[in-house]
Formats: structure tokens, C-alpha cells, sequence
């Protein structure tokens, strides 16, 4: 080290690594988030079912972290920008380091920027709720409500998973994704009961939600990799309730609407799943536009 | 006869990396560094926890540990990262909470219990008070939940008029 008195720690970018001196351009280009983690699969742990459970989960937060970050430059006040900018922050950390555990359970050792840059949109198992345009500043708020009321709910319980690294995954994601929901409800509450006009709008965003909810509560991760099943306790946490997280984020959405003077329309649910890789001619864009640099320049390092 | 650095300098050189959000705080005041270990070897184990499973930082604090232990001499040095437990913000020092005020930062009060399982949800109730790093008043207002990094919340202080930055309970 040339000056052991300066402080700024980003110079430590510019000199030499043990991993080569060079990063890819595009992405992350850092280290694996999980570096140094104990990665090894516990026995009676499938991880062929971590793997999808990561991969669904992952690719939720990255999707939603995209179009949480085209609020960019348009939110409607600069905090809310901000907001929803950090928002996506988390969630992009949380895919992260679902993917780099991906990478290692699915036996095909790629690295978290695989998963992001190198897959069509038909290899993708996000929620189809997550890919839709963003249409309202309502929309967004009803959006962010559900997913993160159901996230929250599924982190909870995954902070049991028999998965270590699964766990932690979730039991860090937790406190984070409550301050989420925190956001998204308040808003619910303030368009909801506010003026004639914002309550329209946050009418026609639920309308719009409603349909792809039910893809969404269906969406448990298999049930092996949850250790919740096996607890001790009696309760419905360590039971293996399937329906839990699913009952969970209902009461949470009523609690929120029902303060808010508003309702969940009750429509058909809409066939098909982005869980299997069914999804809407929305999501090809969206990868697009965030897989064009990386695609164009797969080699480039800097 | 040159003598190997000891793990109680390793620990000292680890313990005084800047943290780069909060560049007034160092990692252990933060409570990211986990743990300073020498290995049989000789090499330096450092144990780190990000703060937001997003924290952009967490690269370049790895990076940095890593060349502040080799600046200091020790030739082999691995960083591992520790994702649990979690880390809160219960888990800064009283010299880092005494240092943020200092810098005009308010810092967090006790962060909320987790236990595995549901979150309650809270509608509408007050939030936790907090004390302007200023001028000490306790009549404040947030003006928003997320603030220029991940970690902070904005703040106004009604009685000094100053706005200010709280680093959120987590
Ligand atoms: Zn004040």
C-alpha cells in the first residue's frame, strides 16, 4: 500500500486483487456475495428444490428491481424516487445472493451474473405480477403492497428453511422487506383515503393486480426445503401449513384496504404461471433492456 | 530477524477501516467486522456481515480490509463474508451511536425483536421519537423512510429548523 493514511476506500478497487485484476465490465463484476459463506447442503436436503426456490425468489426480486428502478426520474416527488430506488436496492442484494446460491446448488456452478444477463425470458420464474408496466404511481403501490406483504410472510417462515444459507438469505431479508410493506401500505392508506381522485386511481390499479394474485399465492416454494414442517411446536409456522403464507398476506392486504376504504375485486384468476415460465409479452422488453449492455459486450472487462 | 505482525495488530488495522457509507464510523464501530482470527498457517481470517442485503459497499470493504491487513504485513489474508446472524443496528458501538450524533446523525433507537415467523403489521401508529443530533429537541418529523443510502431516513427538526439524517432501527 502506497499511503496508509488515506481513507478513501475505493482506491482499494484500483489495486491488485486475488482474484485477477480484471472485472467484467457490466453486472456486479465483483466477488460472489456469498464469498467465504459455508456453502456445503445439509443431508435430506434436496438441492434440486433450493435451487428453485432460489431461482423463483431471485428472479421476483430482479424483476421488481428493474421496474422499481424506471420510477427513476418519474417518480412524483424526489423522497418517493428515493424511496422506491432503495427499495430496489434491497431487492436487487437479495437476488444476488439467491442466484450465487443458485449457482451452487443447481450443480451448474454459475455465478450470480448468469443467471441475470445470460437467460430469456422464458427461463425466468418470477411472478407475472412482477413484470407488468408500471401504469399509476397507484399501481406501483398496489403491486409493492401484495409482493412484499407475501414476501414477507414466505421470509418469515423460510428463516426456518433447513437450507443454512436459504435461511440466512431470508432472516436478513425480513427486516428489510418490512420496511417495504411499511411503504407500500402507508401509501395504500394515503391514496386510498384521500382525494375522489386518488381513490379511483388505487380502485383501478387493485382491478388491475386482482387477476395475477392468486399466481402469486400459490406460488410456495416446495415444502422439503422449509424445515418449518418438521418444527416442534404445534403452531402453524412449524406445521407445514401450506395455506399460511397464503392466509398471511390476505389478512395483511385486508387489514391495509380495508383502512384504506377499499376493497379486493373479486375477478377469475388468470390462467397460466410465470412460475413456469409462462409470462406476459412484458417481460422480454424488460430483460432487454437490462441484458443489452452484457450481451453486446460479453467479454468486456475493465 | 523480522517479526511476524500479531493477530492483536491485525485486529487493529481491521477494527480502523472506514466504513464507506457512513465514513465517520469504522467497521467495528458499524458492527460489521465479526471476528480477527490467525489461522495455523498464518493467514488472516476477517469476518464480515453486510449491513442491507444490498449494501453496495460490501465489495469495497472486503477489498479493503484485504489491502489495509497486507499494508500492514501480513502476507495472506481471507475474508469471509457472515450472513448470520443478521446484522442489526443494535450492533453499533456507543462510541459509533456517540460519533454519529456528533456528525449530525441521529443515531437508531433499539431495533424491532424478530422472531421467526409473522411480522405484525402497524397502521397508522405514532414512530419512535427521535431527538434532533442538534439542538436535542424531540420535536421532530420524518419527512421520509428512505434517505440518500439504505441505511438512513430524513428527518426535520421543528424547534432549529435543521433537517437532519437517522440511521433507521434494522
Ligand atoms: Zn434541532
Amino acid at each position: 500500500m502506497s499511503d496508509d493514511t488515506d481513507d478513501h476506500v475505493y482506491l482499494s478497487l484500483a489495486e491488485g486483487h486475488d482474484d485477477g485484476d480484471s472485472r467484467w465490465a457490466f453486472g456486479t463484476g465483483f466477488e460472489d456475495p456469498l464469498h467465504g459463506v459455508d456453502t456445503s447442503v445439509p443431508d435430506g436436503v434436496d438441492p434440486a428444490e433450493v435451487a428453485a426456490v432460489c431461482l423463483a425468489l431471485g428472479d421476483d426480486a430482479l424483476v421488481s428491481a428493474q421496474r422499481l428502478a424506471q420510477w427513476c426520474t418519474r417518480a412524483p416527488e424526489l423522497e418517493e424516487e428515493v424511496a422506491l430506488a432503495n427499495i430496489g436496492l434491497d431487492l436487487l442484494g437479495q437476488a444476488r445472493l439467491l442466484y450465487a446460491r443458485c449457482g451452487q446448488v443447481d450443480g451448474s456452478g454459475r455465478g450470480e451474473d448468469a443467471y441475470a444477463y445470460t437467460r430469456d425470458a422464458a427461463d425466468f420464474r418470477n411472478v407475472r405480477l412482477a413484470e407488468l408496466p408500471d401504469t399509476d404511481f397507484a399501481f406501483c403501490v398496489v403491486r409493492l403492497l401484495v409482493l412484499s406483504s407475501w414476501r414477507l410472510a414466505l421470509f418469515g417462515r423460510l428463516a426456518l428453511a433447513a437450507d443454512p444459507v436459504l435461511a440466512a438469505v431470508a432472516a436478513k431479508g425480513v427486516a428489510e422487506l418490512a420496511y417495504h410493506r411499511q411503504y407500500a401500505a402507508d401509501w395504500a392508506l394515503r391514496l386510498g383515503d384521500g382525494t375522489e381522485e386518488s381513490h379511483r386511481r388505487m380502485r383501478a390499479a387493485l382491478a388491475e393486480v386482482a387477476p395475477y394474485l392468486d399466481e402469486v399465492l400459490e406460488a410456495e416454494p416446495p415444502f422439503a426445503v422449509r424445515a418449518d414442517q418438521a418444527g416442534p411446536s404445534g403452531d402453524a409456522r412449524h406445521t407445514g401449513d401450506a395455506d399460511a403464507v397464503r392466509r398471511e398476506t390476505l389478512d395483511v392486504l385486508g387489514q391495509v384496504l380495508s383502512a384504506a376504504g377499499l376493497d379486493l375485486p373479486a375477478v377469475p384468476a388468470l390462467p397460466g404461471s410465470g412460475r413456469r415460465g409462462e409470462h406476459t409479452g412484458h417481460l422480454a422488453p424488460l430483460l432487454a433492456e437490462l441484458q443489452s449492455v452484457a450481451r453486446a459486450h460479453p467479454e468486456a472487462t475493465w | 530477524m523480522v517479526t511476524a505482525p500479531s493477530l492483536h495488530t491485525a485486529r487493529r488495522v481491521a477494527a480502523e477501516v472506514p466504513d464507506p457509507e457512513l465514513p465517520m464510523l469504522t467497521l467495528a464501530d458499524l458492527g460489521v467486522l465479526r471476528d480477527v482470527r490467525l489461522a495455523s498457517d498464518g493467514t488472516v481470517v476477517a469476518s464480515l456481515t453486510p449491513t442491507y442485503s444490498g449494501c453496495p459497499a460490501m465489495a469495497e470493504m472486503r477489498a479493503d480490509v484485504a489491502a489495509r491487513l497486507r499494508g500492514a504485513g501480513f502476507a495472506k489474508v481471507e475474508i469471509r463474508t457472515v450472513l448470520d446472524p443478521p446484522w442489526s443496528t443494535d450492533l453499533i458501538t456507543a462510541h459509533g451511536r456517540r460519533t454519529l450524533r456528533e456528525y449530525g446523525i441521529a443515531p437508531p433507537g433499539p431495533a424491532p425483536r424478530r422472531t421467526p415467523g409473522p411480522v405484525p403489521l402497524v397502521l397508522g401508529a405514532p414512530r419512535l421519537a427521535v431527538g434532533c443530533p442538534r439542538c436535542g429537541s424531540a420535536d421532530t418529523e420524518e419527512t421520509s423512510r428512505f434517505s440518500a443510502t439504505a441505511c438512513k431516513s430524513l428527518w426535520r427538526c421543528r424547534a432549529c429548523r435543521e433537517p437532519f439524517e437517522h440511521v433507521k432501527e434494522l
